[in-house]
């Protein structure tokens, strides 16, 4: 007879941490790998797939779980890089390139640490202001309304000089970002989304999604519910602003951009909105498929053939790829599920003893 | 210059930029109507129309030869847009419509780069486009007033349209009920390539005069008018025709009474402000001005 599963109480405490350990040490692998055997080159694309996972998963609390879908986030993401790079510029370059900040900001410079998490509180902070209004909304109508505040943003970037240099390139923030401080923030980024997803609060956030009338009328507050999803991811995102500057060093308003946004919504919706192993399925794909693009946009030979440089080819094939996943897959590559460690575990347990018996 | 005449001169601008918007609103609005789709490409028709009408001129076709293939080409590609990108997507999600006409500008913005490199290229208006006439103080530019004209003629044609003809009819009826419509035996494909062809026709007219006031085009140029047509629909109600060009007007006079009222520290801050406002407005009036405030049904 085949053996059920085993009922809870039976499940030991070491099946139940088999899962998140395997996964760690993989993490721990894989960054050790990358930190010691990897190229310059190779190490810059994984910090730059942690970036994303985070900016990812993090907008998928908004826009997966709670269906908030805003286009702004990258808003959140320049209030960190800018507040961030503020804090941890060094004083003697700030005299130099902004001499007209108010004092206290002037004489001030802190470690990465405290300065990543003072750039997510600010873009919580904001993302309370602007969403206790936005999040009544309804659908299409918070997407452009989000819009617009990313237009705000980047109106005050250009314009606000003597803070953030207005259009022209914020310079010499220190490389801060390293393969592991990026990575931890990742993973913390990935369980931090994945406990919320599986939690009491989680569901409300799914419900008023799926029904907002129905949520309602079982007293879920959903506007609650989603305000608290878009200042979280709203933190998250500026933490992952922080990163990205320390990770570039110099940058300008027009790093966010629309087509920025838009990068960052096509790993989101190709991995499967509502789907955390999605959302990190979607980065890895992405990002490494639009650097081999963008590789290749800049001309190769192909035996005797010569292919000259087209740039924005690269955008164009995400473009239509992206529409291709729409159509054909509207729900993404995961379709909202989640990939279940412990059962892929087991499976290979299940299978491991029937292999040896034969 | 007396307070009279520039209340008249600040009026005849808000009315011009107004009637910009507005027929660049009406594009959005009638599809948004029928398809509940927000199509942000359709500021890239701006730009196919200039260069289409840019290129003519500089191989030597006189300038009404060059716009009229310029309009043509804007609105063949608003049918193309519809066909190729949006026609698969019947029925799918508001959210899923809007993200595939981001594909498509963000297609058509980089094609528009391969092709004609990202600088920007001067746009030879023709005299008559650029000719001031002076009244007394005021400055009356032909743009404007030949803007306020087309914008007249365009928008009565339109009124007509919808209310006199039977694919006219046809239109607000799907935007009514679209699964009634179809019902009724009514050809949706057909009603949603005419509200496209004329909205993608406007926006080439629009093309010609915005490129005309700017003097220059550039791959990218569609974003700015498109944003502003949102807002002016947004503010007038998604989806009515009245209430984009409401709406349209309505952003212009507001546009033009920020740069005048700012101070000159802030005027730099002018498009934030008009968001602010946007947002302001959509709390109280959650579907815009027109919008209707029907309750959800349970």
């Amino acid at each position: 007879m085949e053996p059920r599963t085993p009922p809870v109480d039976q499940s030991s405490l070491r099946s139940r941490l088999a899962g998140p350990a395997i996964l760690i040490a993989l993490l721990g692998v894989f960054l050790l790998v990358s930190h010691f055997l990897a190229g310059d080159y190779i190490q810059r694309i994984v910090i730059i797939i942690g970036i994303n996972v985070i900016l990812v998963v993090s907008l998928n609390l908004s826009n997966g779980f709670t269906g908030v879908f805003s286009l702004g986030h990258v808003g959140f993401m320049a209030i960190g890089a800018y507040a961030a790079s503020l804090l941890t510029l060094p004083v003697s370059l700030k005299a130099v390139n902004l001499p007209d900040l108010p004092g206290w900001l002037g004489a001030v410079a802190l470690p990465f640490l405290p300065a990543t998490l003072i750039a997510g509180l600010l873009a919580a902070l904001v993302a309370f202001l602007v969403g206790s209004s936005l999040m009544r909304l309804k659908g299409a109508y918070i997407s452009v309304a989000t819009l617009g505040f990313l237009v705000i943003v980047q109106v005050i970037l250009v314009n606000w000089d003597q803070v953030t240099r207005g259009a022209r390139t914020f310079a010499g923030v220190p490389p801060h970002s390293t393969v592991w401080n990026v990575w931890i923030w990742a993973s913390l980024t990935i369980f931090v989304v994945w406990r919320i997803g599986r939690s009491a609060f989680g569901r409300d956030m799914r419900s008023a999604r799926d029904n907002e009338i129905a949520a309602l009328s079982l007293g879920v507050s959903v506007l609650r519910s989603r305000l608290l999803a878009f200042c979280m991811s709203a933190f998250l995102t500026g933490v992952a602003g922080s990163l990205w500057a320390h990770f570039i060093s110099s940058f300008s308003p027009k790093s966010f951009s629309f087509t920025q946004a838009f990068s960052i919504i096509t790993m989101l919706v190709i991995g499967g909105l509502g789907s955390v192993s999605g959302s990190v399925i979607g980065v890895v794909l992405i990002t490494v498929l639009s650097e081999l693009l963008r590789n290749a946009e800049r001309g190769f030979e192909l035996g005797a053939l010569h292919i000259p440089p087209i740039y924005g080819a690269s955008q164009i094939l995400m473009a239509v790829l992206f529409v291709l996943v729409i159509v054909f897959r509207p729900a993404g590559l995961m379709g909202g599920r989640e990939i279940n460690v412990r059962e892929i575990l087991r499976r290979i347990a299940r299978a491991r003893p029937g292999k040896g018996a034969a | 210059m007396s307070a009279l005449e520039l209340l008249l001169q600040q009026l005849i601008n808000a009315v011009s930029i107004g009637s910009l918007y507005a027929l660049m609103a009406i594009g959005l609005a009638m599809v948004f109507g029928i398809l509940r789709l927000i199509n942000f490409a359709h500021g890239d028709l701006i730009m196919v129309g200039s260069y289409v009408a840019l290129l003519l001129m500089t191989l030597g076709l006189p300038f009404f030869a060059a716009a009229a293939a310029g309009v043509a080409a804007s609105t063949l590609a608003g049918l193309a847009m519809e066909r190729i990108a949006y026609r698969p997507l019947r029925g799918a999600h508001e959210i899923s419509m809007l993200l595939t006409s981001f594909s498509v500008t963000i297609f058509l913005e980089n094609l528009a780069i391969i092709l004609f490199r990202p600088t920007s290229r001067a746009f030879p208006a023709p005299a008559f486009l650029r000719s001031v006439i002076h009244m007394g103080q005021l400055r009356l530019a032909s743009l404007d007033l030949i803007a306020i004209a087309i914008a007249a003629v365009l928008l009565l044609a339109l009124t007509l349209f919808v209310r006199r003809t039977n694919i006219g009819i046809a239109m607000r009826a799907a935007s009514q009920d679209l699964l009634a419509a179809r019902l009724m035996g009514i050809n949706v494909n057909r009603v949603i390539a005419t509200a496209f062809a004329i909205g993608s026709l406007m926006a080439g007219v629009v093309g010609l005069l915005w490129s005309a006031r700017v003097g220059k085009i550039d791959p990218l140029m569609g974003f700015n008018p498109v944003l502003k047509a949102f807002v002016a629909s947004v503010i007038g109600g998604l989806g009515s025709l009245p209430g984009a060009v409401i709406g349209a007007y309505v952003l212009g006079g507001l546009e033009i009474l920020l740069q005048g009222l700012l101070p000159s520290a802030l005027t730099p801050y002018r498009d934030a402000f008009v968001f602010a406002i946007l947002i302001a407005l959509l709390l109280f009036r959650p579907n815009g001005i027109l919008g209707s405030s029907e309750k959800e049904k349970i």
